[in-house]
């Protein structure tokens, strides 16, 4: 105990290389933390995008590029499925719901899908949460509505009652604009942190009607254009859809209706779990968390060596020091226990002070990075891992004190209690 | 006279692959005694030192203290020993500057038990101990919870006596402990540590260069003298 407080006072004594070096082992414990943190939430965030559903349902293709156009609105589908295959499915007696999605067109960069009610009601995200307004309504019977998702409404600025155009195909500079069927927004949802706030959200009647007068991909000209309001007292079933998400009855089913979809006479379907695709996603984008991990490690090595070479540094002007411990009957294990114990104290207090950084740092951004990232960091105890990598690094800092400590050792067998100047 | 409390005999010293430094024949150091030892630099009075310390082991020959033969304990005991009954004075920044003057005074107390008994035995607390010792040095109250380094050279010097005494070791051993002090303060400060030896019991073993100093203490010698392997050549 004597020991440690000799060790702190010396230390008081070369506080401004004490403090720098405690600062730079706290920045490197903070930013380790945090790599972890954000890495832990970022899988958790990323494996809530969508929940509840059972299984998502698109053409034949792989079960990655499914998930990330009808979840993630990446990239397109390679073909439609029929309307028909769709209400074969969705009147399954195993079926409870299902949500048809028809994805094609863009506003201004965003994507635009086209669904039913159905979608508000039962698509989910987080644990469990469902899709929640922050104003308005859900679009209705009229095909010209559209709900926005938050971030287009944010980053557009735009309020209830706007018109908007929507534009065909999902290039954000598009040149085919479908502006002679403008939409009104009536309702704009609240932030989800998913890629439903980067979605406009339409009818399936919407977006029929706006290809209703389309013919081969071109929109018809003069006398066989339709207009908004003709287009309104038409049939607007639609044809064809992208994909749909299906909620089972029973959890038990799924690999049976997953085995019943994809064997499906009617047209070559594919069924994805999306648990079992996210999985599969995220071990894709794992390299570079695994990266970034082992990057912030290093740099608490770097932290540590800093450390070590600060006190080596200071072993020789400290020989006096060390012979007048001698002097007055320390024994060489005496100091180099003294050195151990001082490697243990900055260490210790990097790794406080690093924590502490840790929680203000999360304290502070964790409304901004909610908002724009959509990963929630909680401002909740250190976990076990966490503890695991603290603690190691207190041992490393310990095993890198030996180092100074074996050195102070032989000196002082050395030097015995003749003062060097 | 009484016994003595240091007793060298046939002393050797070298270190692996060279010349012998020392040879002392033999030495003794009376209970109580003060003796002044000139040890010009080359003389081996550092290595000397160092094998009182126990920090060395001589080559041959034996060095007891108090009538332990320090040749034959381990490092570790050798450690032991040496605090429990040598108190030290060197010849400047004998002092932990980053610990108060008390700290600074108790802290051979904190690695021996037996000068820590000592100290409360005569002065109730170390803490009291080794406000008396300094106030005895010369040293007021309101020093006690400065900075050892705040202090003048002659007042650091002052305190590594204190630290010296507390505990009543039987041997105080000085290394040049006055040259950093000019003239006058160089005998103030002797008759200081004369007195507080004298109160304590101990011996004193005095080295210096200066023979100015010599006849203030009971006995002198000359270390060339003594150590046969000292060679005029050696001195630098």
């Amino acid at each position: 105990m004597y020991l440690f407080r000799l060790a702190l006072a010396s230390l008081a004594n070369r506080r401004f290389t004490a403090l720098l070096t405690v600062f730079a082992i706290a920045l490197s414990v903070c930013l380790l933390l945090a790599v972890e943190r954000v890495r832990t939430e970022a899988r958790a965030s990323f494996a809530s995008t969508i929940s509840g559903t059972d299984l998502v349902v698109g053409a034949r293709s792989g079960s990655i590029n499914l998930l990330l156009y009808s979840v993630f609105r990446i990239g397109n589908a390679t073909n439609n499925i029929r309307w028909d295959s769709f209400e074969h499915f969705a009147n399954s007696k195993q079926v409870k719901w299902a949500i048809p999605m028809s994805l094609g067109d863009s506003h201004r960069g965003y994507r635009v899908m086209g669904t039913t009610g159905a979608y508000f009601e039962h698509y989910h995200y987080g644990r469990g949460q469902a899709l929640q307004l922050a104003g308005g309504r859900a679009f209705e019977t009229d095909p010209f509505e559209v709900v926005l998702g938050a971030e287009v409404a944010d980053a557009l600025k735009y309020k209830l009652g706007d018109k908007i155009v929507l534009a065909h195909g999902v290039a954000s500079i598009s040149l085919v604009k479908h502006d002679d069927k403008p939409f009104t927004v009536v309702g704009i949802l609240q932030r989800t942190g998913t890629p439903v706030d980067r979605t406009l959200h339409i009818s399936l009647g919407g977006m029929e009607a706006l290809h209703i007068d389309w013919k081969n991909g071109v929109p018809a000209r003069g006398a066989g254009r339709i207009s908004a309001d003709q287009a309104r007292n038409m049939d607007l079933t639609p044809q064809a859809i992208t994909a749909f998400m299906v909620g089972l009855n029973s959890k038990i089913a799924t690999f049976s209706m997953q085995r019943e979809i994809n064997e499906y006479r009617g047209e070559p379907l594919l069924a994805i779990l999306p648990g079992v695709a996210l999985q599969e996603l995220w071990s894709l984008m794992g390299t570079a968390e695994q990266a970034l991990f082992v990057v912030s490690l290093f740099v608490v090595i770097t932290g540590l060596i800093g450390m070590l070479t600060a006190i080596l540094t200071s072993l020789n002007e400290r020989r006096r020091e060390m012979a007048i411990l001698r002097s007055v009957g320390a024994r060489p294990w005496h100091i180099a226990s003294l050195l151990v114990l001082e490697a243990f104290a900055l260490a210790c207090s990097g790794v406080v002070l690093g924590t502490v950084l840790l929680y203000v740092g999360i304290a502070s951004a964790q409304a901004y990075v909610q908002a724009n990232y959509g990963i929630f960091l909680p401002l909740a105890l250190p976990s076990p891992y966490e503890w695991t990598l603290l603690g190691g690094i207190l041992g490393a800092a310990l095993l890198m004190g030996a180092i100074p400590a074996w050195r102070a050792y032989r000196q002082s067998l050395a030097d015995g209690l003749s003062i060097r100047v | 006279m009484t016994a003595p409390l240091l007793t060298l005999s046939d002393l050797g010293f070298a270190w692996p692959g060279h010349a012998e430094l020392l040879d002392i024949p033999a030495f003794h150091l009376a209970q109580g005694e003060t003796l002044f030892l000139k040890g010009p630099s080359g003389s081996g009075k550092t290595t000397l030192l160092g094998l009182l310390g126990g920090v060395q082991k001589p080559s041959r020959g034996s060095i007891a203290l108090l009538g332990q033969e320090l040749t034959t304990l381990s490092a570790g005991a050798r450690d032991h020993f040496r605090v429990d009954h040598t108190g030290y004075i060197f010849q400047q920044f004998n002092l932990l500057p980053f610990l108060s003057v008390r700290e600074n005074v108790e802290l051979p107390c904190h690695f021996s038990k037996l000068r820590t008994r000592r100290a409360k035995q005569r002065h109730g607390s170390v803490q009291q101990a080794a406000s008396a010792l300094l106030a005895h040095l010369g040293l007021k109250d309101d020093l006690l919870e400065r900075r050892a380094d705040a202090l003048s050279i002659g007042q650091q010097q002052r305190v590594a006596a204190a630290r010296a005494l507390i505990g009543q070791p039987e041997l105080v051993i000085a290394d040049e402990p006055t040259s950093a002090l000019d003239a006058d303060a160089r005998e103030a400060f002797l008759q200081l540590l004369f007195a507080e030896c004298r109160a304590a019991g101990s011996s004193l073993l005095f080295v210096s260069h200066d023979q100015s100093l010599a006849p203030l203490f009971d006995r002198h010698l000359s270390l060339a003298e003594l150590n046969r392997a000292a060679t005029p050549a050696a001195e630098v």
